[in-house]
């Protein structure tokens, strides 16, 4: 076991982890935050998507030791981020969700899709969501999500 | 191992019988009573009477909570069932709060007799009953109302949460609510002409949108409660594998293990693990060394498997329709006929929420948290392994991440090791969760299938004879669902969407044979309509090729007359797609399918090119008639989502196989379901307006995807496939 100090969503939390532990596990065991999904297991999935400092992270594969003090988001804080807050209200908009599992994971891609290219085509939406795997198969409302959002940033 | 004689909590003996009961005795006590399949000479049950109370709850403060009697898993039965009795109420849909209803009498299926999600029923089955209680409330709140008033019923009326009565009299619904809950329940209300709708039949988004955007919907896994501890089970490589021997000292020294030990499973047995996390549990177990006892288990090899059903096919099995002149196919010449195999392989339905269960046990009365579709089953099972009567166990319906199937099963294997783990840890909750790897290596699958299918085509180009045999294991055989399921040998779910088809071909003959294979399997996503309509709409649109026929024209033609629906659907198919499928670009085809299944029947018309020697699907139109559309937004979503679910077939790695009785895959970088560059681009889905008995919408939309996909590949490249999964174009 060892202490870490992580920067999440903005403030200082304190957990004492095997140092092999997912990042996933520590936000969802030991931190309480369950809006960010066990899928997989093996960022197949991407339903445990987050971002470290900004780039879309398989939170499911990085142990917790290997965090530092890199700023983590999650779903729970997404909607604080302009960017953010336009993608959840898309796909409130287009009512994507149905079971809903995925759907963190879907948004936390597709915010960080939006930031680096607000104005994606088709194939940089395939590339960024590639990975994020819906057995729903709600894939044509995301896409309908992602260019709602994406017409709202300019 | 610890030695388990001297284990208080542990009675080996008394723990195999339950396993035993648990693989097949358990529910033979079960009297399950279907109403909608009562048996001739078996008088029905009077229709059932649903107190609204246990259905709906108006709080002071103008809140209205409806109970679903249903899991929902993405289906949108939380927004759509409490649309019904919303309207009906006449109750402000902006204060609705919908909750999952607890196991209990009241919340079972009214057709199916036990609290389930499954057929495609969740509508249609409890569309009337939720008018009713709708209306009944409604009346209820108008005799309070008028008692206060000292007025007639007949002279108020309700809208939007306000009963008004004469003279600008005006009442909320909340200040009456106490007073109507002491009003007799009506015996019968007048229910609203379809013009009367405010709800029904209109766009009207989900209730957990935006709960399931920002992370604040809790599924069954998210559950988090004082001193609960985390299981994962050791399950044994082959089904039916049993214990030999374990060494768990390297698993014991990881801190945070808190127990260690073996455990009945449905099929076998398997060594638990109790932790205070996942990330130690699921590391302990990784640390086990266990010898495994395979003697006497059958090893199940899926290409050894293939040869052996295509073998079957040869053959005919029990017969499920003769019809017709048997010798028809003798009397077609040789140049007319057309023999066809087909290959299905496995398939597991991995929602997205990996399976799990939590039980907690109190002695004399339990808890358990599962998202479940089979409330009723789950429930008894619990109960069997504590020693429990089943109201002895407060069973709570935890929204599921998925399903497909794969939360109906008739042991109840999951919640059941749930159960008995929990049985040793008394007062603690146990949450047992099966990794990604375990779902897809644990069984449960679609089954196998081959069919062999013979056509002898008449002179005017329309099949005059049919020999079709289905190869493939029961879903229901042994278990007291074979009762209403199985007739003269054939299980009806291995042949639907073939013994009962649309088309009419004279001379028709269907037999099925049922292999026992020591591979579990279950209902997926559309049950036998995955692989019946991929193979009957493969071979319609080989007939419409050779009759040099449109596609669409030549459904229509060999359609019974009185399959009204699908003819419907073919000519707003025709109406709607006409446009883009008349101008194609190059190497892009359009596919046709179409299929009735759930009394819901579905046309569609994809176009595809290939890429990367895969199909592309560029889009997809599909046309739908379900009946009056209750909530038409769900119902776009259901099948934009479900064609893409019927797509996994086609996947290249979309398939479960075995070698050495061991599954060869173990996630997603193994069984690979369809992400989003697999599936079409654009989907626009067109509903026939109707007022007519609202039909499923769950199901219906898988199978029509993947036989329309593989018919525009084959006009790309004129080549036939007939084995899934789809390998390289």
């Amino acid at each position: 076991m060892a202490t870490y100090q992580l920067n999440v969503n903005g403030q200082s939390k304190k957990v004492d982890v095997d140092p092999g532990t997912p990042l996933l596990w520590v936000l969802r065991e030991d931190l309480k935050m369950t809006g960010t999904k066990y899928g997989c297991g093996i960022s197949a999935c991407g339903a445990c998507t987050v971002h470290v400092d900004g780039i879309a992270t398989r939170s499911c594969v990085v142990p917790v030791s290997l965090i530092g003090n890199r700023k983590i988001t999650t779903i729970e804080a997404i909607a604080q981020d302009p960017v953010g807050r336009k993608v959840q209200d898309a796909w409130v908009e287009k009512d994507v969700v149905q079971c809903g599992y995925c759907q963190s994971g879907q948004i936390m891609s597709a915010v960080a899709l939006l930031k680096a290219t607000p104005k994606p085509t088709e194939q940089n939406i395939e590339e960024s969501m590639g990975g994020n795997l819906c057995r729903c198969a709600t894939y044509v409302r995301i896409r309908e999500a992602i260019k709602s959002a994406s017409e709202q940033l300019t | 191992m610890r030695a388990e004689k001297n284990d208080l909590h542990l009675n080996r003996r008394s723990f195999l019988c339950a396993s035993t009961a648990a693989a097949g005795g358990l529910l033979v006590s079960l009297y399950l009573d279907f109403p909608a399949f009562a048996q001739e000479g078996r008088p029905s049950p009077p229709p059932k009477v649903y107190p609204p109370d246990a259905f709906v709850r108006i709080e002071p403060s103008g809140k209205i909570f409806i109970t679903v009697n249903r899991l929902e898993f993405g289906q949108g039965v939380q927004t759509s069932l409490p649309m019904v009795l919303a309207d009906e109420l006449d109750a402000d849909w902006s204060q609705v709060v919908a909750e999952l209803a607890p196991a209990a009498e009241v919340y079972k299926d009214p057709l199916f007799g036990i609290q389930m999600v499954g057929g495609s029923g969740s509508i249609s089955h409890s569309f009337q009953q939720y008018r009713e209680l709708g209306a009944k409330t409604r009346a209820m709140l108008i005799a309070a109302a008028a008692d206060r008033w000292k007025v007639s019923p007949n002279d108020c009326r309700a809208e939007n949460s306000v009963v008004y009565g004469p003279a600008g009299k005006s009442a909320r619904y909340a200040e009456l609510a106490e007073r109507a809950a002491r009003k007799p329940v009506p015996n019968t209300v007048r229910l609203k002409n379809p013009s009367e709708f405010r709800l029904i039949g209109k766009k009207v988004p989900r209730l957990d949108s935006r709960a399931k955007c920002d992370g604040s919907q809790k599924f069954g896994l998210d559950l988090d409660l004082p001193g609960m501890k985390i299981a994962v089970v050791a399950h044994p490589p082959v089904f039916g594998g049993r214990v030999k021997n374990v060494d768990d000292q390297e698993a014991r020294r990881l801190s945070g293990v808190k127990d260690i030990f073996e455990i009945p499973l449905a099929k076998g047995t398997g060594v638990a693990v109790v932790a205070d996390r996942f990330w130690t549990a699921k590391q302990a177990r990784d640390r086990l060394q266990i010898e495994w006892d395979l003697s006497g288990i059958e090893l199940a090899d899926s290409s050894q498997l293939r040869a052996k059903f295509k073998e079957m096919a040869r053959r005919p099995g029990n017969v499920a329709v003769a019809r017709g002149d048997d010798k028809a196919m003798s009397r077609t010449p040789a140049a007319r006929r057309i023999v066809a195999e087909y290959e299905f392989p496995y398939l597991a339905h991995t929602p997205m929420e990996p399976l799990n269960a939590t039980v907690s046990f109190k002695g004399d009365k339990a808890e358990a948290w599962v998202p479940s579709q089979f409330q009723t089953l789950d429930q008894m099972a619990v109960a069997q392994a504590l020693g429990l009567k089943p109201e002895q166990v407060t069973f709570h319906t935890e929204y599921a991440g998925g399903g497909f199937g794969r939360r109906a099963v008739i042991d109840s294997h999951v919640p059941l090791e749930a159960a008995l783990i929990a049985k040793r840890f008394r007062d603690t909750p146990i949450k047992l969760v099966w990794p990604r790897e375990d779902d897809v290596r644990g069984g449960y699958y679609r089954p196998m299938h081959a069919h062999r299918v013979e056509i002898g085509i008449g002179a005017d180009g329309m099949p005059a004879a049919w020999r079709h045999v289905v190869v493939g294991q029961s879903l229901v055989a042994g278990t007291p669902f074979a009762a209403m399921m199985i007739k003269d040998g054939v299980d009806k779910t291995t042949v639907e969407g073939v013994e009962d088809t649309h088309y009419n071909v004279p001379n028709f003959h269907v037999s099925a044979h049922h292999p026992v294979v020591n591979v579990p399997v279950l209902w997926w996503r559309s049950v036998g309509h995955t692989h019946t309509a991929f193979v009957m709409e493969t071979l319609i649109d080989e007939l419409a090729t050779r009759a040099k026929m449109d596609p669409i024209a030549y459904r229509r033609k060999l359609l019974k007359p009185d399959a009204k629906k699908l003819r419907t659907v073919l000519d707003l198919l025709d109406q709607k797609s006409a446009a883009w499928r008349k101008n194609l670009p190059k190497g892009h085809a359009a596919g046709i399918s179409c299929h009735e299944c759930f009394n819901t029947a579905v046309a569609c018309a994809v176009e595809v090119s290939i890429e990367n020697k895969r199909p592309k699907i560029h889009r997809a139109t599909l046309a739908v008639h379900c009946g009056l559309a209750v909530n038409p937004l769900s119902i776009e979503s259901q099948f934009q989502g479900g064609i893409g679910f019927g797509l996994n077939q086609l996947m290249a790695q979309g398939a479960i196989t075995l070698k050495d009785g061991r599954v060869e895959q173990s996630n997603f970088d193994g069984f690979t379901p369809p992400y989003i560059g697999d599936a079409p681009v654009a989907v626009d889905v067109h509903i026939v307006p109707s007022t007519e008995q609202p039909t499923g919408c769950g199901e219906p939309p898988v199978p029509v995807i993947s036989p329309a996909v593989v018919n525009a590949l084959t006009r790309l490249t004129g080549k036939r496939y007939r084995n899934l999964p789809l390998a390289a174009v």
